[in-house]
C-alpha cells in the first residue's frame, strides 16, 4: 500500500513543519507516507489567473509524481481540490486525461484521508487551548470538507472550540487576487482578523496554509499575539507533547 | 447594454472610492447581512434546500436547453390572450419599440415598477430625452432615481444608502424637511406616487417570469407598486429578457420556493402577481392595451457556449451577492455595469461579448465560491470567473508582465529539480531583506501584500530537504498499522478499481 504525500508548493519553501507533522502523526498510526520528489505545484496560481497551458506543464508534474500510489495526502483543500480541474485540463489529451481521473479519486485532503480513509476521529491528543476554525473556502465549498475537522477538533482533549463569527466568509487570500487587488483583499483579510480577535482565541487553526499565511501576515502586521497552526500541527503538537 | 455605462475607471479605481467611504460600507454590510441569514433561516425551514436547488437547476437547465420551443409557445399564447408580442435584438431596437408606443399613446408619462431589463436598456434616459416623464415606483428604484443612480444591487437597488443620506434626497424632493424616520419617508413616498400612478399613460414593468403553457408574466414584489402599475394605467409596456420563460405553473411552484427564499429570506413576496393578457371585458381593471417586448441584447450569444449558457439560467435573486465578501468590501457600483456582484463580473463581459473591455472585473474576486453556494439554481459563477480570464488571455489581452511571470512560474515548476535549486537560491537572496522573520518590502507586486500583511520568508530546510533525514528517522521505530484499518484501505483501493472497470458496486 503505497501512501504519498502530496506537499504542496507553499508548504514545502515555508511551512515544511506542517508536512512534518502530518508524516510524523500518520507515521504514529502505522500508516507510512512516501515523498515522491519530482512532485512541485499542483498549477493553481495559473489556472486561476487564466494561463491553462502552463498549468499544463506543472500539473505533468504531479501525474507523474504520483501515478504508482494507492492515497495520495495533501495539508490542503484547495491545492486537493486543483486536481479535480485536471480532467477538464486534459480532456484532449487521452493519455493524460486517464491519469487526471485516476490521481482524482485517490487524492484526498488531510482530515479526508483521516476521517474517510483511516476512519479515525480521536488521535489521542491533549491541547489545553481557546481555539478557534477558519474554514477555507475551497476546502469546505469545493471539495465538501465540512464534518470532518469537526469531527477530529471535538476529540481532542482539553481544546475549547469557539465558534468563529462570520467563519465561511473568505479571507481575502484568492491567489494573485491578494496583489492584483490588493486594497479589497486587505479590507477582506482585516475584517476576518477583527471576527478571529472578537473570539479571544489563543489559536486559530485551519486546513490550508495559503489562507493561513494571509491571516496569520496582518495578525502578526498588527502586533496580535494569536498563534496560527494547520490541524496537522496542532494534532501532532497534542500528541506529541502528551 | 450601451457602451457609454462604462465609466473611464477600472474596477480597482471604483472599488477604492467605495473602500473610502464608511457609510457605503456599513449601509451594505447591514443589509446583506440580514438578507443572508434570513435565507439561511428560510432554506433550513424549507429542508431538503439542496433537492430544492437541484429541481429549480434542472427546470432551468431544461427551459434554456428548449428555449426556441418554449418561446414560440409562450409567444403564441401571449398573443392568443390579446398581448402584443415584440422582439428586440439589442437596447436601441427595444428603445425605439417602447418609443414608438409612446408616440402613437401621445403618451406624457411612464409609471415604473423595478425592472433591471429597463435599467440594461437605460430606458429612463431615452424617455426623459424624449421628454416624457418616467418615474420609478419601487421604493429602492425611487431613491436612486432621485440620486441619479444606477441600482448597486439587483434586488435592494439603493442597499448603498443610509436612511439619513435618504431624508436628505426625499427632503430635496418634498421642498420640505422630512426626518430620517422610514415610516414618514415611506409615507411621503407613497403619497407622491399615488398621484403619479393616476396620471401615467403607461405603465412599465419587469418580469420575473413568463409562463409558456399559458402565454402569462408573474411578478414578485413588496410594495404593491406592481399591482398599481399593471392596473392602473391603460397602456402596459413589459420587458422581459428572452430566458425569463418556464415551461409551466407546477414549475412556478419550484420557482416560488426558491426565488423569495433566496432573495429576502421571504417565504413567499407580500405580493405575487400571474397576468395573462389585458383587461377582459368581464374584468373590472386591468390595461386595455398590452405589450410584451422580449429582450436579446446578448442573451443568445450565450446559447450553444457550453461555459456559459447556464448564465442564463439566473432567476435574478440576488444571493449571490449577498454572500460575497467582495462585494461586501465594495458594494455594487464598483462593478460599473447595471449588475453587480458575482454575477454581475460574468453577467457584464458575457452579455457585451467584449472580454478586452470588461476585462478587469472578472478578477475582482477571491474565486472563493460562495455564489455557487448561495445560487438557487447552482450556476457555477466561480468557474466562469476563471473561464473569462482564460478567455482574456487566450485573445491576448493579458498583462503582459503577467503573462512573462506564468511563463516563468511554469518553466520554474515544471520540474523537481529547478524548484529544488530556486528555493536554494532564494533563500540566500532574502537574506538582505528578511527583518525579524519577516520580508516587509515594500516594492513591486509585494506592496499589495505588505501594506496589510507581514510575509514569511522561505524556510532555511524545505521540505524537500528534511524528507531524506526524516524518513530515515522514521525507518528506526515503525509501527505496525491497525489490522481494522489496513482492510478498510485495500477495500477502498478494491472498490476503486471496480468502478474504474465499470462494475456495479456490490457493497
Amino acid at each position: 500500500m503505497k501512501v504519498s504525500l502530496f506537499i504542496t508548493c507553499l508548504s514545502d519553501a515555508i511551512y515544511p513543519q506542517v508536512g512534518e507533522a502530518m508524516v510524523r502523526l500518520l507515521a504514529a498510526h502505522g500508516v507510512k507516507l512516501d515523498f515522491p520528489s519530482v512532485q512541485t505545484c499542483c498549477g493553481q496560481p495559473s489556472y486561476n489567473s487564466g494561463y491553462w497551458e502552463e498549468t499544463r506543464t506543472t500539473a505533468k508534474t504531479i501525474l507523474k509524481a504520483f501515478q504508482d500510489s494507492d492515497f495520495v495526502v495533501s495539508p490542503s483543500g484547495s491545492c486537493t481540490y486543483m486536481i479535480h480541474h485536471y480532467a477538464e485540463l486534459f480532456k484532449d489529451e487521452p493519455e493524460w486525461l486517464a491519469q487526471a481521473q485516476a490521481l482524482e479519486a485517490k487524492t484526498y485532503e488531510f482530515t479526508q484521508f483521516l476521517v474517510q480513509v483511516l476512519g479515525m476521529t480521536d488521535v489521542g491528543a491533549y491541547f489545553p487551548h481557546r481555539v478557534t476554525y477558519h474554514p477555507s473556502c475551497h476546502g469546505s465549498r469545493l471539495l465538501g470538507v465540512k464534518e470532518e475537522p469537526m469531527a477530529l477538533l471535538s476529540q481532542v482533549k482539553g481544546l475549547e472550540l469557539v465558534p468563529l463569527p462570520f467563519a465561511d466568509d473568505c479571507c481575502g487570500f484568492g491567489g494573485t487576487f491578494a496583489v492584483k487587488m490588493a486594497d479589497i483583499s486587505g479590507a477582506m483579510v482585516t475584517e476576518k482578523v477583527d471576527h478571529i480577535k472578537e473570539t479571544e482565541a489563543e489559536v486559530l487553526v485551519g486546513l490550508d496554509m495559503a489562507c493561513l499565511m494571509n491571516i496569520a501576515g496582518n495578525l502578526r502586521h498588527r502586533g496580535e499575539q494569536v498563534r496560527v497552526m494547520h490541524l496537522a500541527e496542532l494534532l501532532y503538537e497534542g500528541v506529541a507533547v502528551r | 447594454m450601451s457602451r457609454s455605462e462604462k465609466t473611464s475607471a477600472t474596477v480597482k479605481e471604483r472599488a477604492d472610492i467605495a473602500l473610502n467611504n464608511d457609510f457605503l460600507r456599513k449601509a451594505v454590510r447591514f443589509t446583506t447581512e440580514r438578507l443572508r441569514n434570513g435565507k439561511q433561516l428560510a432554506s433550513t425551514e424549507h429542508g431538503n434546500w439542496d433537492e430544492w436547488r437541484e429541481r429549480g437547476r434542472q427546470i432551468r437547465l431544461h427551459t434554456i436547453a428548449h428555449l426556441d420551443y418554449y418561446l414560440n409557445l409562450f409567444v403564441e399564447n401571449a398573443r392568443a390572450n390579446g398581448v402584443h408580442v415584440h422582439f428586440a435584438e439589442d437596447t436601441a431596437a427595444a428603445t425605439e419599440i417602447v418609443m414608438t408606443i409612446a408616440r402613437h399613446k401621445q403618451a406624457e408619462s411612464v409609471v415604473k415598477s423595478k425592472s433591471m431589463v429597463s435599467e440594461e436598456l437605460h430606458i429612463n434616459h431615452a424617455l426623459e430625452e424624449a421628454g416624457i416623464e418616467a418615474v420609478e415606483s419601487d421604493l429602492g428604484e425611487y431613491i436612486i432615481q432621485l440620486a441619479g443612480e444606477g441600482p448597486s444591487h439587483i434586488v435592494i437597488p439603493a442597499i448603498h444608502k443610509n436612511r439619513y443620506q435618504i431624508a436628505e434626497l426625499l427632503s430635496k424632493d418634498a421642498g420640505e424637511e422630512l426626518p430620517p424616520d422610514t415610516t414618514v419617508l415611506a409615507g411621503y413616498v407613497r403619497r407622491k406616487l399615488r398621484e403619479k400612478f393616476l396620471d401615467a399613460d403607461i405603465g412599465m414593468t419587469g418580469c420575473n417570469f413568463a409562463i409558456a403553457e399559458t402565454g402569462s408574466m408573474v411578478l414578485f414584489e413588496n410594495e404593491g407598486n406592481a399591482r398599481m402599475v399593471t392596473t392602473v394605467p391603460k397602456t402596459q409596456i413589459t420587458l422581459m429578457g428572452m430566458e425569463r420563460i418556464i415551461p409551466s405553473w407546477e414549475d412556478l411552484e419550484v420557482m416560488a420556493t426558491l426565488l423569495p427564499r433566496s432573495a429576502t429570506g421571504q417565504r413567499l413576496t407580500m405580493y405575487m402577481s400571474g397576468i395573462t393578457g389585458p383587461k377582459r371585458d368581464e374584468d373590472s381593471d386591468g390595461p386595455e392595451e398590452m405589450h410584451m417586448i422580449i429582450v436579446d441584447n446578448g442573451r443568445s450569444g450565450q446559447l450553444g457556449d457550453p461555459e456559459f449558457q447556464e448564465l442564463l439560467n439566473c432567476i435574478r435573486c440576488g444571493a449571490c451577492l449577498n454572500v460575497c465578501p467582495v462585494y461586501r468590501q465594495i458594494g455594487g457600483h464598483s462593478y460599473g455595469g447595471t449588475y453587480s456582484g458575482p454575477i454581475g463580473a460574468v453577467l457584464t463581459p458575457a452579455l457585451n461579448r467584449n472580454v478586452a473591455e470588461w476585462d478587469d472585473i472578472a478578477n475582482a474576486s477571491s474565486l472563493c465560491g460562495a455564489c455557487y453556494e448561495a445560487c438557487p439554481v447552482k450556476i457555477p459563477l466561480h468557474d466562469m470567473l476563471v473561464y473569462l480570464r482564460r478567455r482574456k488571455v487566450e485573445r491576448g489581452h493579458g498583462n503582459r508582465w503577467e503573462s512573462i511571470g506564468m511563463k516563468g512560474f511554469a518553466i520554474l515548476m515544471g520540474n523537481s529539480k529547478r524548484l529544488g535549486t530556486a528555493l536554494k537560491m532564494g533563500r540566500i537572496l532574502q537574506k538582505p531583506v528578511v527583518h525579524n522573520g519577516t520580508i516587509s518590502l515594500k516594492i513591486g507586486p509585494l506592496k499589495g501584500w505588505t501594506t496589510y500583511r507581514d510575509m514569511p520568508p522561505m524556510a532555511d530546510d524545505p521540505f524537500r530537504e528534511r524528507w531524506s533525514k526524516l524518513e530515515q528517522e522514521l525507518q528506526q521505530d515503525q509501527v505496525t498499522m491497525d489490522a481494522t484499518v489496513k482492510d478498510r484501505m485495500e477495500q477502498l483501493v478494491q472498490a476503486r478499481q471496480r468502478s474504474k472497470r465499470g462494475d456495479f458496486d456490490e457493497s
